[in-house]
């Protein structure tokens, strides 16, 4: 119950992009055609769903104030999370890289249609955010995984979301100094006002 | 044919001055006229959960002006040492080695500030400015002009992102840098006048909307159009 609960909040109230403003910069550049933007959702939701939990396993068994205990006792005091951001960013990078390289051996048209994503997903913020969060949390490996899911649906509602609205508005008398990244923010933001509405949510 | 070279490589002898007219324009450009945010488009996402007030907004600033600049000093200098090909990882490694200082430091002599800021400390390693800086400039030219270059497109950063900032936390909580203005305004005209606060401009909602109306603002001055 608490997963399920955990998994709305994340897509919901806790959205990447409207809670947190993370991912921003491929949430505005990929979000012009719906086809393109549900690339970009799936391929977040896939990379996230892995990440957070590899990144758990790494935090709680070698970055964590103590996590070295099961090589050594003696170890039990050897606190390495100044470690943290550049060991998560290695493992997403390399995570990015094997998934990029299964995807095309299993299943090929799946990598033709997420093409270019996968490689910029490595500097997304909503991944390296993802696991920052679920570091600082403390989250168990059972609820990252859910987390990582959650968030990456959360994304992936918000740009689906965005890229039909930004199809239709091609049609809009937009005043010339707002048009594009403008009138993007203040959708946005109006879209940001509609997620508010499901705050409060508890199951 | 070949003496014309030689001349020209003889009169670019002297040193170029410390501040030309070049120079300049590396710094000036990325304020208005190129700004990383509101004509790049570069660089939203870590920043703007931070400007809901003045303090960790001017933390984050400084924390970004310095790793791009490290960061475009440092790739300058191993420019033609670094292979193309695992350039993106070497960038990563060194843009993570400096914020992990800069988190590090926060967390030595301001905790509460390293508190507020919580993760996004760490997401400016994904500040698509940093990395963008580093591929288009720093990869190719000297070290002094790539940390102007830095330094101006982190300038243009910050002064948004204040801006920004400072709207909200007006707006938002009535203050500036945490001095209550809106209190010590209707305290002026009595008791009956009372300035109201907006909740929506402490929520994310306002950030995007104050960000919004800035670039509308600033893109009919300056005039450019997106396509």
């Amino acid at each position: 119950m608490d997963l399920i609960n955990l998994g709305i909040r994340s897509i919901f109230i806790d959205n990447m992009v409207f809670a947190y403003f993370l991912g921003m910069c491929s949430f505005l550049a990929v979000s012009k055609k719906v086809s393109t933007a549900l690339g970009l959702g799936a391929a977040v939701i896939f990379v996230l769903t892995v990440t957070v939990p590899v990144n758990w396993l790494l935090n709680e068994y070698v970055l964590k104030e103590g996590a070295l205990t099961w090589v050594n006792a003696e170890l039990a005091t050897v606190d390495l999370t100044f470690l943290r951001f550049i060991m998560f960013i290695a493992i997403i990078a390399a995570m990015v890289q094997l998934v990029e390289m299964v995807v095309e051996k299993f299943a090929p048209a799946l990598y033709g249609a997420l093409g270019i994503f996968l490689p910029l997903i490595a500097v997304n913020c909503a991944i390296l955010g993802g696991s920052l969060f679920m570091a600082q949390r403390d989250y168990t490996l059972a609820e990252s995984a859910v987390y990582g899911f959650g968030s990456g649906t959360g994304f992936f509602l918000a740009i689906v979301a965005l890229a039909a609205i930004r199809e239709k508005l091609k049609y809009s008398a937009v005043p010339n100094g707002l048009k594009g990244l403008g009138i993007t923010m203040l959708l946005t933001g109006l879209m940001g006002i509609a997620f508010m509405s499901f705050m409060g949510i508890d199951l | 044919m070949s003496t014309e070279t030689v001349e020209k490589a003889i009169e670019k002898k002297p040193a170029e001055a410390l501040f030309s007219k070049r120079r300049k324009k590396l710094i000036t450009d990325p304020l208005v006229d190129d700004n990383p945010i509101t004509i790049q488009v570069l660089g939203i996402c870590s920043a703007l959960a931070v400007t809901t007030q003045m303090k960790p907004t001017l933390v984050m600033a400084i924390s970004v002006i310095f790793v791009i600049v490290m960061s475009n000093l440092v790739i300058s200098i191993m420019r033609n040492t670094i292979p193309t090909r695992v350039r993106i990882i070497v960038q990563l490694a060194v843009v993570a080695t400096l914020v992990t200082l800069v988190s590090e430091v926060l967390r030595a002599f301001a905790y509460d500030m390293y508190k507020e800021l919580s993760v996004f400390v760490g997401l400016i390693i994904t500040n698509c400015i940093v990395m963008g800086r580093l591929e288009a400039f720093a990869l190719g030219n000297k070290p002094y002009d790539s940390v102007l270059d830095g330094f101006g497109s982190a300038l243009g950063y910050s002064w948004i992102i204040l801006t920004v900032a400072f709207f909200r936390e007006l707006w938002g909580s009535g203050s500036v840098f945490g001095i209550q203005v809106f209190e010590y305004i209707s305290g002026i005209f009595g008791p009956d006048f009372k300035l109201a606060t907006n909740g929506l401009m402490v929520s994310p909602v306002g950030a995007f909307i104050i960000l919004g109306l800035i670039i509308w603002v600033q893109r009919t001055k300056t005039g450019y159009v997106e396509h």
